[in-house]
C-alpha cells in the first residue's frame, strides 16, 4: 500500500515523534517501499493458523503481589532532566 | 598477548605469565592506538577497567579465580553499565549514564571479568551496517571502506582487531551473527529466553537476545557459561538449568545429520561465498557428518515478517524515551504535546523513526489484523518448518550472509536492501532457535562466515560443531593487516 505525505503526518502524530516537513517526502516514499515489500505475506494462505506471539509459547509468568524491590527514587530521578521535591517536571498541562 | 584467544589468556592469568592488570593495559593500549581507525567504542573505561583488573589478580593470588577472572571484554553500549553512559547508539541516551546494572552486566562482573568500554552499535540496535550510530560508523578491519555489519559492529570489529579477546552483543534479527561473519569472528545468539534481557535495552522483546563474539566456539562456551541463566526479573528467561557448555567440545561428529535448505543456496547469495561454504561443508563430511537436502518452504517470508514484527514491538518499547523520566529532552517545550514530540524528533535518527513509524501504523486501529496478526501467523509457519526439519537433522546449516562486507554507504539509502543483508539470520529469531556463526574462509580478502542453527537449547552441540571445525582449520585465526 503506498501512503502519502497526510498518512506519514498522521502516523508521525499517533507516535508523537517529530518530522521535520522537509523529510516528509523521503519518509512517504521509504515507508511506501517497505510496506510494498512487507505485502508478500499477503499471498499465504494463514487460515486457521494460530498467531506465534512467542518462540516457546510460553505465557507471562506470575509472582506474589509483594515488594520486591527497594526504593531507589534519588537513584532513578538523578538522571532526569528536571525534578523537584521528588516529582518529574513537566510543561504546564492545565492552564 | 593480545592474539591469544580467551581460553589461552585465562591458562596465562591461572599460572600467572602475567597479571590482569598488565592484560587489561595491553588491550587499552590498542583502543588508544588503533581504535581512532575503526571506531569501535563508544565509551573507554579505562580507570574502571584497572581497578577491576588490580580486583582480578587478587582474586586469581586467593585461588578464588572463575574462569573469566582477568579477562579483559566489551560490552555493547545496550547493556546497563550502573554510573557509566549506555547510550544505545542514540542522542536520546548521549547524556544516560544507567543507574542500574544489567543481569549480564553483574552476571560477568560476578565471574570477575574486567570491562574496559562500551561499544559502538546501530542506534538502538536497528541496522546491518553500524552506520546508524549517532556516534558514527564502525570501520571493518578487514578493509575500512567497508561496514562490519551491524548491529553489534564495534563488538564484533573490536575483537576481529584483536582490542580484546572477547566482547557481548545482541541479536533481533542477526545483529550477532552478521558482524561476526563480516569481521571473520565466532558469534554467537542463543535460545530465546537464555540470557537474560534485564538491563538489556528493549528493541523488540519477542526476538531480542544476548550472546557472544569470541575468536573460538570453545571461547564462546566460556563467555555463555557466565552469562546463561534464569533471571526472575526478566519475564521471559527461562527456567531451566545452565548446561556444560564445554562438556561436549571434542565429541566426535561421527553421524552428525547436517541439514542444507535449498533456500539458502539460491539466487542472490554471492558465488564466492557459495563456493566457501561448500568447502566448509566438504570439511564437515571429511569430520564424519552427513550431508541432507531439506528445505524450509517459508525462507522468503522471514524478512517481510520480520519488518512487520520488530517495527511494531519497538514502536511500542520506543514509547518510553518521551523526554520525562531519562534521556534527552527538547529545549523550551511550548506544552507537553511538544516536548514529547521534540524531544523524540530531535532524539530520534532516521532509521529509528522509519521503524517507529511502520510499527505505529502496523498496530493502528483497522490495519492491526492486516499486518500484525498476520506476520505472527507466518511467524508459526517459518517455526514449523524448523520443527520439521529437526526430526530430520541435527543442526542446519547454510551461508550467514548472502555476501561479504558491502561497501560503507553502499546501502544506506535503500531500507530495503539493507533489510535482505539478514535474509538468512532472521528466521532463527522468528523461532527464537540458537545459532553461530563461525569463519569459514575469504573471498577477496573479507571474510565468509558459516551458519550453524540448533534445535531448542543445543547450544552445546552448536559449539562442538563449531570447536571441531576449528580444530582442523585455521580461519578463526587470521588476523586482518594492520592488527597483527
Amino acid at each position: 500500500m503506498a501512503l502519502d505525505a497526510r498518512d506519514v503526518e498522521k502516523i508521525a502524530h499517533l507516535a508523537r515523534l517529530g518530522i521535520d516537513p522537509r523529510d516528509v517526502p523521503e519518509y512517504t516514499r521509504n515507508l511506501s517501499d517497505i510496506l510494498a515489500f512487507v505485502e508478500q505475506l499477503n499471498a499465504v494462505d494463514t487460515t486457521g493458523v494460530e498467531p506465534l506471539a512467542h518462540p516457546l509459547e510460553a505465557s507471562q509468568r506470575l509472582r506474589a503481589d509483594i515488594v520486591s524491590e527497594p526504593n531507589d527514587r534519588d537513584n532513578f530521578q538523578s538522571v532526569a532532566p528536571q525534578t523537584e521535591a521528588g516529582l518529574y517536571l513537566v510543561p504546564k498541562v492545565i492552564e | 598477548m593480545h592474539q591469544q584467544s580467551l581460553t589461552a589468556l585465562a591458562a596465562g592469568l591461572s599460572s600467572g605469565s602475567f597479571s590482569s592488570v598488565e592484560l587489561t593495559r595491553a588491550c587499552l593500549d590498542r583502543v588508544g592506538r588503533l581504535d581512532g581507525g575503526l571506531n569501535c567504542f563508544i565509551t573507554v573505561t579505562e580507570a574502571q577497567a584497572l581497578e577491576a583488573a588490580h580486583a582480578a589478580d587478587a582474586r586469581i593470588r586467593a585461588g578464588a579465580a572463575d574462569p573469566l577472572t582477568g579477562i579483559p571484554f566489551a560490552h555493547k553500549d545496550i547493556f546497563c553499565t550502573r554510573g557509566v553512559k549506555t547510550s544505545c547508539g542514540s542522542r536520546m541516551l548521549d547524556n544516560f549514564p544507567a543507574p542500574y546494572d544489567a543481569t549480564v552486566t553483574r552476571r560477568l562482573q560476578d565471574a570477575g571479568a574486567v570491562m574496559i568500554g562500551k561499544t559502538n552499535m546501530d542506534e538502538f540496535a536497528m541496522g546491518s551496517s553500524n552506520e546508524t550510530s549517532y556516534y558514527g560508523p564502525v570501520k571493518n578491519p578487514w578493509d575500512v571502506t567497508r561496514v562490519p555489519g551491524g548491529s553489534s559492529g564495534g563488538s564484533a570489529a573490536a575483537v576481529a582487531a584483536r582490542l580484546v579477546p572477547a566482547s557481548t552483543g545482541t541479536d533481533t534479527g542477526g545483529s550477532i551473527r552478521q558482524p561476526a561473519a563480516l569481521c571473520g569472528i565466532t558469534g554467537l545468539k542463543p535460545t530465546y529466553g537464555r540470557v537474560s534481557r534485564y538491563g538489556m535495552i528493549a528493541f523488540a522483546s519477542s526476538l531480542d537476545q544476548g550472546g557472544t563474539f569470541t575468536r573460538t566456539a570453545q571461547d564462546a562456551a566460556t563467555l555463555l557459561a557466565a552469562m546463561a541463566g534464569y533471571d526472575e526479573r526478566d519475564s521471559t528467561s527461562v527456567d531451566r538449568p545452565v548446561d556444560d557448555y564445554h562438556a561436549q567440545l571434542d565429541a566426535p561428529l561421527q553421524g552428525l545429520r547436517i541439514g542444507l535448505p535449498q533456500e539458502y543456496f539460491g539466487a542472490g547469495l554471492d558465488a564466492g561465498v557459495g563456493t566457501a561454504i561448500e568447502t566448509a561443508l566438504a570439511e564437515y563430511k571429511k569430520l564424519g557428518a552427513t550431508l541432507v537436502d531439506i528445505s524450509l518452504p517459508n525462507t522468503g517470508l522471514s524478512v517481510p515478517a520480520y519488518y512487520v514484527v520488530a517495527p511494531a514491538e519497538c514502536s511500542s518499547n520506543l514509547s518510553r524515551f518521551d523526554g520525562v523520566r531519562y534521556g534527552y529532552r527538547a529545549e523550551d517545550p511550548r506544552d507537553l504535546e511538544d516536548l514529547y514530540t521534540r524531544s523524540r524528533g530531535e532524539g530520534f535518527g532516521a532509521e529509528v523513526k522509519r521503524r517507529i513509524l511502520i510499527g505505529t501504523y502496523a498496530l493502528s486501529a483497522g490495519y492491526y489484523d492486516a499486518y500484525y496478526l498476520k506476520a505472527q501467523q507466518v511467524r508459526r509457519l517459518i517455526r514449523d518448518d524448523f520443527l520439521r526439519a529437526f526430526e530430520q537433522v541435527d543442526v542446519i546449516m547454510g551461508p550467514t550472509t548472502p555476501s561479504p562486507a558491502f561497501r560503507l554507504g553502499e546501502k544506506a539509502d535503500d531500507p530495503v536492501s539493507m533489510y535482505l543483508s539478514d535474509i538468512y539470520t532472521i528466521a532463527a529469531n522468528l523461532a527464537g532457535l540458537p545459532a553461530l556463526s563461525i569463519p569459514a574462509g575469504f573471498v577477496n580478502g573479507l571474510p565468509v562466515g558459516l551458519h550453524v542453527i540448533g534445535n531448542y537449547f543445543a547450544e552445546t552441540k552448536l559449539l562442538n560443531v563449531g570447536h571441531r571445525y576449528q580444530q582442523v582449520t585455521d580461519w578463526h585465526e587470521r588476523v586482518p593487516a594492520g592488527y597483527e
